[in-house]
């Protein structure tokens, strides 16, 4: 009985550990491809998780870009109840923004398009 | 034994023997010597009378304790009860008994004085006196015990005091903590806990593929290419904003020989002199500010006024403080004002000294110090051949803390430079610009119109008999092919680190690159001479020259690289331009001053101001393009 709980809790740990790593893969992947400037993590209160880019950049990034996101979303439900967003993406002089929502995260990621 | 012994005793007078007991006890705490007490109860316990005793031992046992014994002693012979003291100090009974038998002092006092065998013989030497063998020495520990208690009672005392402040001490503790949590400080930035992993990873692998998809669409997409958004009204042309001009100064004729904005882009100031006539002038002259956004602007009186005893030939504002401002006189002399101060503006000059310039400065540069980014030389140019830095030492002066000076044998010489016939000869040095990415590199500009490159950071001494008080060095590094005549103007590309641009008297504006001696390109501008020529701050492909033919040529490589995409006229009766300067707050105004003493701010089209997608890119490959 002890064994098998000890057995359990090693295996989750084991299990939790392969996960972070495949998370921080993940972003590596996202963050290595062309052109992308940052890369971060938001939970559904706005709350950075992980990020690639410094501190203050990071806070004034999710603080704003989750409220816009979420604005987004109300704007597409209110037009049709049925409809939902998928994806944001704000194009701007020096980068595309792009914002992949879900139910508790938001994955925001910065590209310079042009160099 | 006790037992026994009271019993004994209190058949006799146990009761009162007790009392002096209780009696000297509460004493003993004041005085130290407490076995002392004994020894006093015993000679009032002596036959005498029982009354008196009390009152005796206390003055005793307070004034004189060492003395007591002494004391106790001789009244003790008095009285029979001499042996009793030996026998017991403790216990009064003893000396009761003493005197009932008459034998027990006997041998009290011949064993007596020593305490240990006391007892002992006590017994011994009166066998039928059984009540004396009370008398035995258990009751000495008594004594001991007695000092315990008062040694405890002492230390309770000490503690108990001790404790009490040691409490208020903590009291004040206390409320300096209170204090200290009173400022929460906010948390900037929380990363989540671990807890949640398997959901974060579901999601990313969620949506790793539609933005890895999303990305590798937006590089090779070039649908926004070209595209662009008119948030802002668009300036379709050029407009004039404000022409500044100094009366007093136009009628004596003088020239705007330079113009320059201060640090926040709302102040231009000119400086009046001459630049078309080399006679040496004593005539005075002026630098002029205006403040842009001072509210009721009148553009023919400055917002202050300078008043120089030599011709002005360059300018240039502090990159930090708004109000301060360098300058470069005909006389050589190098100057720093305070424009917000009109009546005691001068902050340091040069002075004429062995390390003044000889001939006129041609420019001066603020250049940030290399240890103290935000504290500020004074770099100035002169056709003497010397490069100065300058530092403010003391009140009012200006101190040399670096030199370098040009000599004809010392430039490399990859170009075909006629040989000096004899001794050395000075390089006139008439402009100068820094590297927007090197803050050691700069360029030259030189009377023989062969651009220098020149670097702070050299070593190597200068061959030069020219007096200063600090040794020369020789900073040329590279030589660039040379134009038609002296070179008025070198601009530094803010967005290539290789990049220059140069323009002077044979109306040409050459495009070099700093890896190659050979000009990029080479484009004739004018039939006269070019006095000036910036790159803009904001757009890497765009630059302005003036003219002798009174235009400012606005160039966009990107529309066109041989004919200027916008000519403005400055003047009417084109006279030329002796200068210009792009504003890098205000990045939309140009300022550009004229030989009629008049300068003009310039409002540029949009199209001057607003960059366009991959216009870094196109620097670049022009670069590298016509390099190869």
């Amino acid at each position: 009985m002890y064994d098998r709980k000890l057995f359990c809790l090693t295996f989750s740990m084991v299990c939790i550990h392969l996960l972070q790593a495949e998370v921080e893969e993940t972003l590596k992947r996202i963050q290595n491809h062309k052109g992308v400037i940052g890369t971060m993590v938001v939970n559904a209160e706005g709350i950075p998780i992980r990020t690639t880019l410094d501190n203050s950049t990071t806070v004034q990034y999710a603080g704003l870009l989750h409220q816009l996101t979420m604005k987004a979303k109300s704007t597409v439900r209110d037009i049709d109840p049925q409809n939902d967003l998928t994806f944001l993406r704000i194009r701007s002089k020096k980068h595309e923004v792009m914002v992949a929502p879900d139910k508790e995260y938001l994955l925001i990621v910065i590209q310079n398009p042009t160099e | 034994m006790e037992t026994s012994g009271r019993k004994t005793r209190p058949n006799s007078r146990g009761w009162r023997r007790g009392k002096p007991r209780g009696a000297p006890n509460p004493r003993r705490p004041d005085s130290d010597p407490g076995p002392h007490l004994g020894w006093g109860s015993n000679p009032e316990s002596s036959p005498g009378s029982r009354l008196r005793p009390h009152p005796r031992p206390r003055p005793h046992l307070h004034t004189e304790p060492d003395l007591e014994p002494v004391s106790l002693q001789t009244p003790s012979p008095d009285s029979v009860s001499g042996p009793d003291l030996f026998f017991v100090s403790e216990s009064d009974p003893v000396p009761k008994p003493g005197p009932d038998s008459g034998p027990g002092p006997g041998p009290g006092p011949g064993t007596g004085r020593g305490p240990g065998p006391g007892p002992g013989p006590g017994p011994g030497q009166a066998p039928g006196m059984l009540r004396d063998e009370t008398l035995d020495g258990a009751t000495v520990p008594s004594l001991w015990r007695g000092s315990l208690e008062i040694r405890s009672e002492s230390k309770s005392c000490q503690t108990a005091s001790i404790s009490t402040l040691e409490g208020a001490c903590q009291a004040r503790e206390q409320v300096d903590a209170e204090i200290q949590t009173d400022p929460p400080s906010p948390v900037a930035l929380r990363y989540a806990t671990q807890q949640d992993i398997p959901g974060l990873a579901s999601f990313l692998r969620r949506v790793e593929n539609l933005i890895i998809r999303e990305l590798d669409k937006n590089w090779q997409s070039h649908a926004f290419d070209g595209f662009e958004v008119n948030w802002t009204e668009q300036q379709q042309t050029v407009t004039c904003r404000h022409t500044l001009c100094y009366p007093l100064a136009q009628a004596q004729k003088l020239q705007v020989t330079s113009v320059s904005w201060n640090a926040t882009g709302s102040v231009v100031a000119c400086s009046y002199g001459r630049l078309d006539d080399g006679d040496w002038s004593t005539e005075k002259s002026f630098v002029c500010s205006w403040n842009l956004d001072r509210r009721g602007l009148n553009p023919r009186q400055p917002s202050a006024v300078v008043e120089v005893p030599s011709s002005v030939m360059c300018l240039a504002f502090h990159p930090t403080q708004p109000s301060h401002i360098a300058g470069g006189l005909y006389s050589g002399e190098v100057l720093v004002w305070d424009m917000s101060r009109p009546e005691d503006s001068l902050l340091w000059r040069t002075g004429m000294t062995d390390d003044t310039h000889t001939d006129p400065v041609y420019q001066v540069a603020w250049l940030p110090e290399p240890r103290h980014s935000h504290r500020f030389q004074l770099l100035s140019v002169s056709t003497d051949g010397k490069v100065l830095l300058w530092q403010a030492a003391g009140p009012g002066q200006l101190q040399l803390t670096e030199g370098f000076a040009l000599v004809v044998q010392q430039i490399p010489r990859n170009t075909k430079l006629k040989k000096p016939t004899r001794g050395e000869t000075e390089v006139g040095v008439t402009a100068l610009a820094f590297s927007s990415f090197d803050s050691s590199l700069f360029i030259l500009g030189t009377e023989g119109g062969f651009p220098l490159k020149c670097s702070t950071a050299v070593e190597v001494a200068a061959l030069t008999r020219m007096p200063s008080s600090l040794p020369l060095r020789a900073p040329a590094q590279f030589t660039f092919s040379p134009h038609g005549g002296p070179i008025y103007s070198v601009s530094c590309s803010p967005f290539h680190r290789n990049l220059f641009l140069s323009a002077g008297t044979d109306g040409h504006i050459h495009l070099y690159s700093m890896l190659q001696a050979q000009p990029l390109t080479s484009l004739q501008l004018s039939h006269k001479y070019l006095f000036s020529v910036r790159w803009s701050p904001v757009r890497p492909l765009v630059f302005a020259a003036a003219s002798g033919e009174g235009d400012i040529q606005l160039f966009d490589l990107r529309k066109s690289s041989q004919k200027p995409t916008v000519s403005i006229k400055q003047t009417p009766d084109e006279s030329p331009v002796y200068c210009l300067e792009f504003n890098l707050q205000q990045t939309q105004l140009l300022a550009a001053g004229d030989a009629k003493g008049v300068v003009k701010i310039w409002q540029l089209s949009t199209e001057f101001t607003e960059q366009a997608p991959r216009e870094t890119e196109d620097l670049d490959q022009l670069a590298t393009e016509v390099a190869s």
